[in-house]
């Protein structure tokens, strides 16, 4: 089993990693090791070197080795939870030709995902579950991905995600420039970027997974420092202001991260009161209006659809997908004229998704200025009016995304810039 | 060749004086390994320290009376990994309840021993001994081979557990429980048992350092007998990097710091005594200032160190 998080251990080596639970005798041997790890790298055609540590990897060597963990115990079959979700098309492409070489060499492999295009790619047989329920089993070349959608949602839906026109505001709402930040190494996370956004407008973000998303969105609503440059919000400054002043000005984030419950909710608090986290300075005196908090997050709650026993129950108890609905529509309540959302549907179903995509063009609607950071292509390339590829903390380019390939986009997550020939 | 003589009579005292530190660091290091902080070592050091005694004055055998000692930390590192391990208490307060714990046990045993002194078997067993030629090496000599073979055993145990964290297949399983227990997990290794292993270990050797400073160092029962040297041991581990070779040299180094009390008087130099017994623990905090401003990923902490380990959890 390949999770969808990875299960290592940072400041051991790769080989150290793969033979965890697996020695037999009392000793361990570094060179027996490296020996049966470049066997079955010859094997399969992987390429992992036993001694790297696993800090150094990056994220699609890391799952080398989550797979070849699996070679090494002679398992034949392989089960890779969401193993794309954090590649580049190109390490894709490459994930795919390992699995179709184990294929040939008679392994069964399961993948689970929720990225259709991969699907009709590698699978032969399709499952589509639905709440824990298997609902039908079909031969992958005689379906059609408009059909697995419908047996996923139990329903019929539109895979098309709509981008409507709407009239930009005359300036920018949001305008970053130059903006700059070193993290404690001295390494810059952030490296002069410098973009606008307009009211009314959805700007894309796509990197590989850490590529200063997460030091921008921090920035942007005042949680971090900048080591350099300037953002303005409606010709003001917000550079070095307090995330509540930020936040009254009507910026307003969401970042899903990983676990889904870092920043954002308090896992252990109920839903009304991570509602009321962020609107609770709205009421005078030292005491909560908590009946005012509890219609809202039943308004909320109704809303997006969110299924819970009752407002009162606990966030970590709730389903990914409930969790973030309570995330957003917390954020959306505010009212905010620029919204920062950041793996919004991460680990939703494609109903769910969709149902968040609406709510987020909704907004669109509205005037909203959106900085939308995503990890689907697909998905970034339909949503966005403009798509801003960053890499390392610098922007390589920000392109109109009907024109640009998502082979072109991989390789500028890559940083390759447009202009040198490799496209 | 006074002071070159003066100098290795010098070190001779310190690896005496750091030898229950090492035993402790050691035992430290071992649980931390497996993700748990235990702040429980200065307890299990004095139990194992009366329990030591006792057996040592009642039998008179010496390799009975280690035993015991061990026995005793082990047993109280067994209460620190049933709530920490098997019911995930939390780990700082039941390390502290633990020290306390130790503390009143290791006086209503000291107690009934009190004023007795420790068989001349035992003593004889411990006295220190000179191994031909090597001892008479300059300087190093007679602190390394004119020793009691309960400071050699500290030495050993502390490269034997060296080669056990990182040569063994079982190291490798321990520091991984330590580092990422779900990777462990899954991997097919049992964290429960390499947590009680190592803890159980850890306890065992803490017991075996708190006894030497009872049957070998003052020969006589002494309330508190261990003057914190448990909490310095706790400072250490961070101190040797999680790394039980760095351990012999801070060990000793608090050694010296505590020779220095001795020796100062007899070369008289006149400084204040309390000054120099205060001089290990402000030592242990300038380092422990020091030692958090190493960024190098090998030298961090056990990435889970301090996790009750719940498979569940998200």
């Amino acid at each position: 089993m390949v999770h969808q998080h990875f299960k290592l251990v940072d400041v051991m080596t790769a080989a150290e990693n793969i033979v965890i639970g697996q020695e037999k005798g009392v000793f361990t041997s570094k060179k027996r090791m490296a020996q049966e790890i470049s066997a079955l790298n010859e094997k399969y055609g992987l390429k992992i070197i036993p001694d790297k540590k696993i800090y150094n990897m990056s994220v699609s060597e890391k799952q080398s080795v989550e797979i070849m963990k699996i070679l090494y115990r002679g398992a034949d079959v392989l089960i890779l939870d969401e193993p794309t979700a954090v590649l580049t098309p190109q390490e894709i492409t490459a994930l795919f030709d390992i699995l179709r070489r184990m294929k040939e060499q008679g392994c069964s492999i399961i993948i689970i995902t929720h990225k259709m295009a991969e699907v009709m790619d590698i699978s032969d047989r399709v499952t589509v579950l639905r709440k824990g329920e298997s609902i039908a089993t079909v031969v992958t070349k005689e379906t059609t991905p408009k059909q697995l959608t419908e047996m996923m949602v139990g329903g019929s839906v539109s895979l098309e995600i709509e981008r409507p026109k709407v009239t930009l505001s005359e300036k920018p709402l949001l305008s970053v420039k130059n903006l700059t930040k070193r993290d404690y190494e001295g390494v810059n996370v952030l490296n002069d970027v410098s973009f606008d956004i307009y009211g009314g407008e959805i700007l894309g973000v796509a990197g590989i997974a850490g590529s200063g998303q997460k030091e921008l969105c921090e920035i942007i609503a005042g949680l971090d420092k900048a080591n350099g440059g300037e953002i303005t919000f409606d010709g003001d400054s917000i550079l070095g202001l307090s995330p509540r002043a930020i936040l009254k000005k009507g910026i307003s984030m969401s970042f899903v991260p990983e676990d889904r419950l870092g920043m954002g909710l308090v896992a252990g608090m109920s839903v009304t009161n991570n509602v009321i986290l962020k609107s609770y300075n709205r009421n005078r005196g030292p005491f909560l209006d908590r009946k005012f908090a509890k219609s809202l997050a039943e308004q909320i709650v109704s809303d997006f659809d969110i299924s819970t026993p009752s407002v009162n129950h606990e966030v970590k108890k709730l389903s990914g997908g409930n969790i973030q609905k309570v995330l957003l529509g917390r954020e959306i309540w505010l009212a905010p004229r620029v919204l920062i959302t950041a793996y919004p549907v991460r680990g939703l179903d494609i109903g769910a998704s969709y149902n968040i995509y609406r709510v987020i063009n909704e907004q669109k609607k509205k005037g909203v200025a959106v900085l939308f950071i995503g990890e689907d292509l697909d998905v970034l390339k339909s949503i966005s009016d403009r798509l801003m590829v960053i890499h390392s903390g610098e922007v390589i380019d920000i392109v109109d995304p009907e024109e640009v390939t998502k082979e072109d986009i991989g390789l500028m997550m890559l940083g390759h810039h447009r202009e040198e020939g490799a496209v | 060749m006074d002071i070159l003589n003066e100098i290795s009579l010098f070190l001779q005292t310190s690896v005496q004086m750091g030898t229950h530190i090492l035993f402790a660091i050691v035992g430290g290091i071992i649980c931390e390994k497996v993700g748990n902080t235990n702040l429980g070592v200065e307890g299990m050091m004095l139990m194992g320290a009366a329990m030591g005694f006792t057996v040592a004055c009642s039998t008179g055998n010496p390799v009975l009376a280690v035993l015991a000692a061990g026995a005793a930390g082990l047993a109280g590192a067994l209460i620190y990994a049933f709530i920490t391990v098997t019911l995930r208490g939390n780990q700082v307060v039941t390390g502290l309840v633990l020290t306390i714990f130790g503390t009143g046990f290791a006086g209503f045993i000291g107690k009934s021993v009190s004023g007795n002194i420790v068989p001349e078997s035992v003593v004889s067993a411990f006295r220190p001994y000179d191994i031909p030629i090597l001892c008479d090496i300059p300087i190093i000599g007679k602190a390394l081979f004119s020793q009691s073979i309960y400071v050699q055993m500290a030495l050993v145990v502390a490269i034997l557990a060296y080669f056990y964290i990182n040569k063994t297949k079982m190291g490798l399983y321990m520091r991984a429980v330590g580092e990422n227990p779900a990777a462990a997990d899954a991997s097919g290794v049992n964290v429960t048992f390499y947590k009680y292993f190592n803890i159980l270990l850890g306890g065992f050797l803490c017991g075996v350092g708190g006894a030497y400073l009872s049957i070998v160092f003052l020969t006589t029962w002494q309330d508190n007998v261990t003057a914190g040297a448990g909490w310095i041991a706790v400072a250490l581990i961070i101190f040797s990097t999680w790394n039980p070779l760095k351990a012999i040299l801070a060990a000793y180094l608090f050694g010296m710091l505590k020779g220095l009390n001795f020796k100062m008087q007899g070369w008289g130099i006149q400084v204040p005594s309390q000054f120099l017994e205060m001089l290990p623990y402000v030592a242990t905090i300038v380092v422990l200032v020091f030692i958090t401003l190493r960024k190098k990923k090998e030298n961090q902490p056990p990435k889970a160190l301090g996790d009750p380990y719940f498979r569940e959890e998200r």
